[in-house]
């Protein structure tokens, strides 16, 4: 498993992909950052006069966060695409298939060389409301509940993109069909009814996550992301085994 | 002495379509064994399911004691496996994924960068370690794929046309290394080229439409008596003349003053050059006429088709 989680982890830094999916990250990110963080200034006068007004960690941290989830949706699918989809188009999984290594050691080894980008990624993010701390007290439980909202979202999207990496040959296939997949689960909660606790509300991510982004974290909502994540490693093994009795 | 591969009855089916027939097959150390047969008729089928990479409808696979199927861990430690497009990962060097094979395959880290140097030395591969596979030819590409299947030494070895691509002098180098292995493994490798199974096996598998259809030890090169001549004469003496002559047990006529010739047990070839001489027919051309491996794999692969 360490040897996969190693090469894939070289390959994914091998390639421009990687570093330029997170240049263009810090790069949107860091302007909707300032641009939040202007707002607050121009508005924090009458903030000041009002009673238990929302502070920096609410009206900077938090939306900078929400938009971060889904700048990650955006990049999670390219990173997982070649993942399997590439390998199995060039006959190179079968070097993985004839190799004494179970299709769990290759699923995992390959998951976490994807999160570990991810935590790159998600550190970088960090460093932007950390930076706060230079002229303001944001709220650093809120921050932790937000940011660890953002690793479990990411660690979602990252399963479920090498699961659907594992259905095609083709890495712009599966790229579309990750976005297909992780858009709906996003916005599946957008019908009429809306009332907490319906079963859309229950399936869709963004409902979830928006609890934990502001501060509240549960263990329902933790169970969400890793019944996710737990969801689309198997599935991903089960395609593997198939694709390999299968042919 | 158990056998290294021991293939029972496999059969693989794609839908309704039978790729693989009840296959059977052992083979022991020390053994090359060529796997022959026309496009489409199961060489890499049967390949891909000796080293893992597919599923068999039914039958068994034992490699090296282990059952493929249920310990398929332990049994692939035993195999190195050369697919038909080498599984290459282009972004990096030919050293980095020697490496990543190594680990794959549970190389003891002391052992890692000897096994590295013997894999690329024995592949020609000396100098190339830093280059990315990206950037090599398509020969030196394929000795990476044929270096990844032995870094790990293992005890079989499957290689699926591993001379494709290759330049005259790489493949008679490629030959050479796989007689090497051959003494201390088991290879199997398929091929269509047929001098190259002639020269390099020791046993051959013809296989049509998913059936063997011819199997049998080759002969070395020098070794054996061979029982059937060719000979061209200037001025023919007839197919009965040649039928007289002592130790001839079979004549026929393969045109115009063209006999092939069967002999007896006794009769050395020799003896039937001199008599040829002596009767003053004007021989031009005395060759061994090995039942040879074209005219089976002929006969055997048309058959099949005038009766389907």
């Amino acid at each position: 498993m360490l040897a996969i989680f190693l090469k894939e982890l070289r390959s994914l830094f091998l390639s421009p992909l990687a570093w330029s999916l997170m240049v263009a990250l810090q790069l949107v990110l860091a302007w909707l950052f300032l641009v939040q963080l202007e707002q607050y200034l121009q508005i924090q006068p009458k903030l000041a006069g009002l009673e238990n007004a929302p502070g920096v960690t609410a009206l900077v941290i938090a939306p900078l966060l929400d938009s971060a989830a889904m700048v990650i949706m955006l990049l999670v699918p390219l990173l997982t695409m070649g993942m399997f989809s590439r390998e199995s188009g060039s006959g190179a999984l079968d070097l993985l298939f004839s190799s004494p290594v179970s299709m769990t050691a290759i699923v995992v080894g390959k998951y976490f060389a994807v999160l570990t980008l991810l935590a790159i990624v998600i550190t970088l993010i960090a460093l932007m409301p950390l930076s706060l701390l230079l002229g303001a007290r944001p709220d650093m439980g809120s921050l932790a509940a937000a940011l660890f909202a953002l690793v479990l979202a990411s660690a979602a999207y990252a399963a479920l993109g090498l699961w659907i990496s594992s259905m095609t040959k083709q890495p712009a296939v599966a790229a579309v069909l990750s976005y297909a997949l992780l858009l709906l689960l996003w916005i599946i909660n957008l019908n009429g009814s809306g009332e907490i606790g319906s079963p859309l509300q229950q399936l869709s991510l963004s409902s979830h996550f928006q609890r934990m982004l502001s501060g509240l974290v549960t263990s329902a909502d933790i169970a969400y992301f890793l019944l996710l994540i737990l969801t689309g490693l198997i599935l991903c093994i089960h395609r593997l085994e198939r694709l390999r009795i299968e042919g | 002495m158990q056998p290294l591969i021991r293939m029972t009855g496999i059969t693989r089916y794609f839908g309704q379509f039978c790729a693989v027939r009840n296959f059977n097959l052992e083979l022991s150390q020390g053994e090359i064994l060529g796997l022959l047969g026309p496009n489409g008729a199961g060489k890499s089928t049967t390949m891909r399911i000796l080293s893992g990479c597919l599923g068999a409808s039914l039958g068994d696979v034992w490699l090296d004691g282990f059952d493929l199927f249920k310990e398929p861990l332990q049994a692939k430690q035993a195999i190195g496996y050369l697919p038909e497009n080498p599984p290459l990962y282009p972004e990096l060097t030919v050293d980095e994924y020697l490496l990543f094979c190594a680990r794959l395959r549970a190389v003891r880290k002391s052992e890692t960068s000897a096994a590295l140097d013997r894999a690329k030395a024995l592949c020609g591969l000396g100098r190339e370690g830093s280059r990315l596979i990206r950037n090599l030819s398509k020969g030196f590409q394929q000795r990476v794929g044929i270096a990844q299947a032995i870094i790990h030494k293992p005890r079989v070895i499957i290689l699926d046309e591993p001379t494709s691509g290759l330049d005259p002098n790489q493949i008679i180098e490629i030959r050479e290394l796989i007689r090497t292995l051959g003494e201390s493994h088991g290879v199997i490798l398929s091929t269509h080229i047929l001098p190259e199974v002639q020269s390099v096996c020791d046993r051959v598998l013809i296989l049509n439409n998913g059936r063997t259809v011819y199997t049998e030890y080759l002969a070395k090169p020098g070794h054996g008596k061979c029982d059937r001549l060719r000979v061209r004469l200037a001025c023919s003496p007839g197919e009965s003349a040649m039928a007289a002559l002592q130790g001839v047990v079979e004549v026929t006529v393969l045109g115009e003053s063209r006999f092939s010739l069967l002999l007896d047990d006794s009769c050395s070839t020799e003896a039937v050059a001199k008599q040829i001489i002596q009767q003053d027919w004007g021989l031009l051309e005395l060759v061994p006429d090995k039942q040879n491996l074209e005219q089976i794999f002929y006969r055997l692969t048309t058959a099949d088709e005038v009766e389907g």
